[in-house]
């Protein structure tokens, strides 16, 4: 079958039902309950949480072959509870996992390829799976049934209606009491929100907090609280506090990633959604850090507040806050040590649950106030398709993180990208692999120009606002022949019929799969 | 009609670098200057020199005024490099560290050759000069008169404070005589007079002071070292809202004079020639540049 964006989908994939993708935002409306898999238990008063090690906590949570286990990936690629906690899984002879975190970041020491090899880890859930492990699933590594990516917002969602059902979730946290009660926003190893997390606590079946931070009770401040948590453990280290976030991200010096992220600010000021008590989501790569300041340049200039920034907080957001050019910062994750502290520091940057940040089939989610939202992409399409997941050559470059939320949510999504990357076009005729509906797009900014697509809801204010501005667009077509005029048409890339990876849209249906890469 | 060309800013990028050869087109600069001399090393000469003809030829960007800076009149690369140069078809050919009116004489000479070999319409290809030197600096009036082609005078302060013996500061003082009697030598010769590099990529602020003198001395525009100074460079050349009605005028004369047949045009008592009409399209071009509606009659 063929859906909404035109894969082609088969009706099942293994066990796997397919709902395809049918267009915008397609409310499923559920009959049932939310899942959960939490019980009722009465402790007794002298019986302690605090486990010796690992092993004992996993070895008391009953953990048997063929469960699902969950992590956050909030320590980002410092993070060391992973490794851990696999690697004593490992030696505890249990088998047939389904690993299950927010992502999987590219850790490497221990490698997640190699638990996947020797039968700890059969299957795999998560928003991305970048680096060795991702490179290896689209090469064909062996697996039980294809990985399943889904978007920020789907995953709480999946939880909640039971097609991911987690058994133990495992909760790094830079600070916990003996009681569980925990977060992340101090101790030496802080990585801010562990906004992911929420949804693990409360419906996983049993929850490990793992700290290297042991504080006195009650632990201040709790993020996550006791009466979801049933066993805690110390451990020597749960990371790398360089690697998690030394400290702000620098500003970009590259002259073409500053020119995109002023023309992504420029398009937000041109339009009459900026003005005071605008709301906006700019993210933390290259060009979203850049977009911050100039964003911030602008709402100054206009002497305008905005009302929330929302989502993944950088340090150039919380200045902007100290400044008084945001009131409110709504944290579902700190991409750096300077956001990661802040937390503590204002009652107006609060740490929110991912699923409050992105989950659509919540009675209401942050991302339906939004009004702009930055993305970044690895390709985009005539259609103003996504790919954000795999590279030219097929191999896993990212994860799908909350893109396809955002793009649908805020008023105005912004994509900003460069139109070629080295020898590669990033302007296409088709994506490789579709992760946002190009419906859900409303401009795409490159260096070469910047261009509105005619098909989404804000396109007409848009373009009366950009032009009342002098701000001058092209048509995706013309970035199109730009970027081919550059680098030539490249030659497709080349698959087997096995599906290695389903990708799920924020609704729960399928909008594309990624079939195995096909080598000489 | 004639139309005036933007020169405020001329971003070099190396030959030696295809990635910054794309990436130069998309930033705001009105002339781009394919670089065949110093950013070049001498092994990647042949093969910069190719890829800049290729460029030219044939992946020209639109909108721009496209130079190609060669190497040295005496160094071993100049016939291959004009050959390539002229061949391409660009706007200017830019040539370095020029000290008597007789080298561009000689060069001039050699692009006619080969316009004429190639079949190319002759003395299209504009010249720019770079005065490198305290010799160039004296002769900077001869140079800008010795050859129609030549459009522009050029600055280059690091080789040029070299040859004095001073030192390059930020503030410019050393350079403050060679700008003004440069600026002096194209007025005079009725070239344009384009302004050194700001060396210091990460001030801003330094930026600004400088361009700022760039402006208030009269150059028409400035060399930058690196994109970010472009717009940055480029808000310096927004005319004023007087500078811009006065050109208004002067074209509207030259409008009425057309269609009157008449022979000469005068504004205020004064006579309007060809280089006053130029300036007057120059400056309603930079204020369409900096987003001003000027209106479109007269452009």
């Amino acid at each position: 079958m063929i859906n909404a964006v035109g894969r082609e989908l088969p009706e099942k994939i293994g066990s796997y039902v397919v709902k395809p993708y049918a267009g915008p935002s397609q409310k499923i409306e559920a009959e049932q309950t939310v899942c959960s898999r939490r019980k009722p238990s009465k402790r007794a008063v002298a019986e302690t949480k605090l486990m010796p090690d690992l092993k004992a906590a996993i070895q008391a949570c009953g953990l048997r072959d063929g469960m699902t286990i969950s992590f956050h990936h909030s320590f980002r690629e410092g993070d060391h509870i992973v490794g851990q906690v696999l690697s004593t899984i490992k030696e505890l002879g249990i088998r047939g996992l389904r690993f299950a975190p927010s992502a999987v970041v590219n850790i490497k020491n221990p490698s997640i390829v190699d638990f996947v090899k020797d039968g700890t880890i059969d299957r795999i859930q998560a928003s991305g799976i970048r680096g060795e492990l991702g490179d290896a699933v689209v090469e064909g590594l062996e697996l039980a049934e294809p990985v399943i990516l889904r978007p920020h917002g789907a995953r709480p969602h999946a939880i909640e209606t039971g097609e991911l059902s987690i058994d133990v979730a495992f909760i790094g946290a830079s600070a916990a009491d003996d009681f569980g009660n925990c977060t992340g926003q101090v101790g030496p190893n802080a990585c801010g929100s562990l906004g992911y997390s929420f949804i693990d606590a409360t419906c996983a079946e049993k929850v490990v907090v793992i700290t290297d931070n042991l504080v006195p009770y009650p632990c201040v401040p709790i993020s996550i609280s006791q009466m979801y948590v049933d066993y805690v453990v110390k451990v020597d280290q749960i990371g790398d506090s360089a690697k998690i976030g030394a400290g702000a991200a620098r500003r970009t010096k590259n002259p073409r990633d500053l020119l995109i992220a002023q023309r992504a600010a420029d398009v937000m000021a041109a339009s009459r959604l900026f003005k005071d008590g605008y709301s906006f989501q700019t993210g933390a790569g290259a060009i979203s850090i850049a977009c911050t300041d100039f964003l911030a340049e602008h709402t100054e200039k206009a002497g305008i507040q905005a009302s929330y920034a929302l989502g993944g907080m950088t340090a150039n957001i919380v200045e902007m806050h100290k400044k008084g050019l945001v009131r409110t910062l709504l944290c579902s994750q700190s991409f750096d040590a300077v956001a990661a502290r802040a937390i503590v520091d204002s009652p107006n940057i609060i740490e929110i649950d991912n699923s409050m940040y992105a989950n659509m089939f919540n009675k209401s989610c942050a991302l339906d106030k939004l009004n702009f939202g930055v993305l970044g992409a690895l390709e985009i399409d005539v259609d103003f398709n996504i790919n954000i997941l795999t590279g030219s050559n097929g191999e896993m470059m990212s994860g799908i993180g909350g893109g396809p939320d955002v793009a649908d949510g805020a008023d105005i999504s912004i994509v900003t990208l460069p139109i070629v990357r080295g020898r590669i076009p990033s302007v296409v005729n088709k994506v490789f692999t579709c992760c946002t509906p190009g419906s859900s797009v409303a401009v795409v900014v490159t260096e070469a120009g910047i261009a509105l697509n005619p098909k989404h809801k804000s396109y007409e204010m848009l373009k009366e606002d950009l032009q009342k501005a002098g701000i001058k667009t092209v048509s995706i077509e013309d970035l199109l022949e730009t970027a081919y005029s550059l680098t030539g048409v490249p030659k497709p890339i080349e698959t087997t019929d096995k599906i290695t990876c389903i990708v799920e849209y924020r609704d729960g249906t399928v909008i594309d799969v990624i079939r195995q890469i096909k080598r000489d | 009609m004639q139309t005036a060309k933007l020169k405020r800013t001329s971003l070099y990028v190396s030959g030696a670098s295809p990635i910054n050869m794309i990436q130069a087109a998309f930033y705001n600069e009105d002339c781009l200057v394919y670089d065949l001399e110093d950013s070049v090393p001498a092994s990647e000469k042949d093969a910069a020199r190719l890829l800049v003809y290729n460029t030219v030829r044939y992946h020209r960007p639109a909108n721009k005024y496209v130079i190609i800076r060669v190497n040295g009149i005496y160094s071993e690369y100049i016939d291959e490099d004009l050959e390539a140069a002229v061949r391409a078809n660009p706007d200017a050919i830019r040539i370095p560290k020029v000290e008597y009116k007789e080298e561009v004489i000689r060069i001039c000479q050699r692009i006619t050759e080969i316009e004429t070999a190639a079949g190319m319409e002759v003395g299209k290809i504009e010249v720019w000069c770079n005065i490198e030197s305290y010799l160039g600096l004296i002769n900077a009036y001869d140079i800008a008169t010795a050859d129609p082609r030549v459009v522009a005078l050029a600055l280059g302060a690091e080789d040029f404070t070299a040859s004095m013996k001073s030192h390059r500061t930020k503030e410019g003082l050393e350079i403050f005589y060679a700008r003004n009697a440069l600026l002096t030598a194209c007025r005079h010769a009725g070239v344009e007079a384009i302004d050194a590099v700001f060396s210091d990529i990460n001030d801003v602020e330094g930026l600004k002071e400088d361009t700022a003198l760039t402006r208030n001395l009269g150059f028409d525009g400035k060399t930058c070292v690196h994109p970010r100074q472009i717009d940055v460079v480029n808000s310096f050349f927004t005319p004023s809202q007087k500078e811009i009605k006065y050109a208004l005028r002067v074209l509207q004369a030259v409008e009425e004079g057309k269609l009157q047949k008449k022979g000469a045009v005068t504004l205020d008592g004064s006579m309007i020639d060809k280089p006053m009409e130029l300036r007057a399209r120059t400056t309603l071009a930079q204020a369409e540049a900096a987003g001003i509606n000027v209106g479109e009659e007269l452009l």
